[in-house]
């Protein structure tokens, strides 16, 4: 069974029609990447598989449960599924561990002793126990973004989100995120990615989908996708990064 | 400075100084009337640390009321905003004298008759209106994209105004929370029209005996002595928390 499974996704700002259609499977410890130039949707389509934004038609389930009915709650959805925002989204008045416990605690009510030990033992997974009692403030881009996915992760999600999650960093930080990503992929978790990382996408991804104008207008294993692009316009977005000399 | 020098010298030299210095600053009835003053002044303390307690509270339910999001919520969100615009358009002292004066006159029995406290009642309403502007525009000056982490990580609505948005929109308004309640203490002066014996109040009483104006400035310095040291306060309150998050880092 798919873990994520889209059917007919369909979303409107006003006027703006921002997913036309979308259909897409996620399976079990798989990797999905999204591009697509900006405005294409994809923001849009994660944040609606995080209830983050109400969509107009279509479905979206979680191993077979329909995200927006009544056996699936809010609570129960978002903590099956982690975000992680290309701002990181930290909260700048708690420190490191304050924020990575703040779910357990306030939503699963966990203690505050074993939120603190599962925080720190995440921590220092991924390098970063020096940081617990740190404000995000005074922590590097690249350090925060690691810091906001493990906060996804402190309440062990199946299905992990990333919204552009190195677009705003400086070039020589991009690689300890994506180097946390890789250890994620190889821990088996599920993601489903919207990024501008080229190199990631063809390198890391098992499948990767472009979509354009709200839809997905190809997907296919990375080396068919960037190697041999069957579709007119992906092989014109390509050229241009390309041309961008981001691939 | 050269304008203060100048001010000054100006002042003291003027043909009208030696009755103006003494009619206001004559040391001998400052040091006579303080310790009566400083009594009456405690009035004044009591009712800006009373009233103040109810402002930071209605007022932040106000801001709160008046943030929720939805057309299901625009009766209260209308209300709300009725409020401030009312109780912000009217004067203080009409407020402090309709209530001081009409409300005890009512003779209804249960509703105390205390002047001082349908004083308090006129201040907490004001300045209640004043505030939850402030605390509105700490909230709106939280981004968006914090309740959508929040909200992201399971937390309700109610949990992510409480545990993400209000921490840092309170945060953020303290120095104009600090303005509002100097402004405050100072109305606490216009309940002397009551006849509450208050700092105000008791100096014009001293004033109306002897016809020197010397006691006004006991009942100001009183005021000053109170609102500096508030100041530095929050200085200090304010630049802690930046301190501490700005510490403990590595890097």
């Amino acid at each position: 069974m798919s873990a994520v499974k889209i059917e007919g996704l369909r979303k409107s700002f006003g006027k703006l029609e921002v997913l036309r259609g979308i259909d897409l499977d996620v399976a079990e410890h798989e990797v999905v990447c999204l591009i697509g130039a900006s405005g294409s949707g994809k923001s849009t389509l994660l944040r609606c598989v995080d209830r983050l934004v109400e969509w107009d038609a279509g479905t979206i389930s979680l191993d077979g449960v329909d995200i927006d009915s009544d056996e699936m709650s809010e609570a129960e959805l978002r903590r099956r599924v982690g975000i992680v925002f290309q701002a990181y989204n930290l909260f700048p008045h708690l420190s490191v561990l304050d924020n990575i416990t703040l779910a357990p605690r306030k939503v699963h009510r966990v203690d505050k002793a074993q939120a603190d030990a599962d925080a720190r033992r995440l921590l220092e997974l991924f390098g970063m126990a020096a940081f617990a009692d740190s404000y995000p403030d005074r922590l590097s881009g690249g350090q925060q973004q690691r810091v906001a996915i493990v906060r996804a992760l402190a309440t062990n999600p199946d299905v992990l989100l990333l919204d552009e999650v190195t677009s705003a960093l400086d070039p020589e930080l991009v690689g300890e995120v994506l180097a946390v990503i890789r250890e994620l992929k190889e821990g088996g978790m599920t993601m489903l990615l919207a990024t501008h990382e080229m190199s990631f996408a063809r390198d890391s991804a098992d499948r990767v989908c472009f979509l354009d104008a709200g839809r997905i207008v190809e997907q296919g294993p990375p080396d068919q996708l960037f190697g041999d692009p069957h579709e007119a316009r992906t092989r014109q977005f390509l050229q241009r990064i390309i041309e961008a000399g981001r691939l | 400075m050269v304008v203060a020098v100048a001010l000054v010298y100006g002042i003291t030299h003027s043909p009208g100084w030696e009755e103006v210095k003494a009619a206001f600053f004559d040391w001998g009835k400052y040091e006579d009337s303080f310790p009566e003053i400083s009594r009456a002044f405690l009035l004044n303390v009591k009712i800006f640390c009373i009233a103040e307690a109810f402002i930071l509270v209605f007022a932040l339910l106000l801001a709160v009321l008046r943030s929720l999001p939805g057309p299901v919520f625009f009766p209260i969100r209308a209300l709300a905003i009725a409020y401030a615009d009312f109780f912000r358009g009217v004067p203080t002292i009409l407020v402090i004298a309709i209530l001081g004066f009409g409300v005890p006159a009512l003779d209804v029995a249960g509703v105390p008759r205390s002047e001082t406290f349908w004083a308090i009642v006129a201040l907490v309403l004001i300045y209640t209106a004043y505030v939850s502007e402030v605390y509105r525009a700490g909230i709106d000056s939280v981004h968006p994209s914090q309740e959508a982490a929040a909200r992201s990580l399971g937390l309700t609505r109610g949990q992510a105004l409480t545990s993400v948005v209000l921490p840092q929109a309170v945060r953020r308004v303290i120095p104009p929370l600090l303005n509002d309640f100097i402004g405050l203490q100072k109305d606490t002066a216009l309940v002397g029209i009551l006849g509450s014996v208050e700092a105000f109040k008791q100096s014009q009483i001293n004033t109306q005996t002897d016809f020197n104006f010397t006691h006004y400035l006991v009942a100001a310095t009183l005021f000053v002595a109170i609102t500096i040291p508030l100041a530095r306060f929050t200085d200090w309150l304010v630049a802690r928390d930046r301190r501490k998050r700005q510490a403990g880092s590595l890097v």
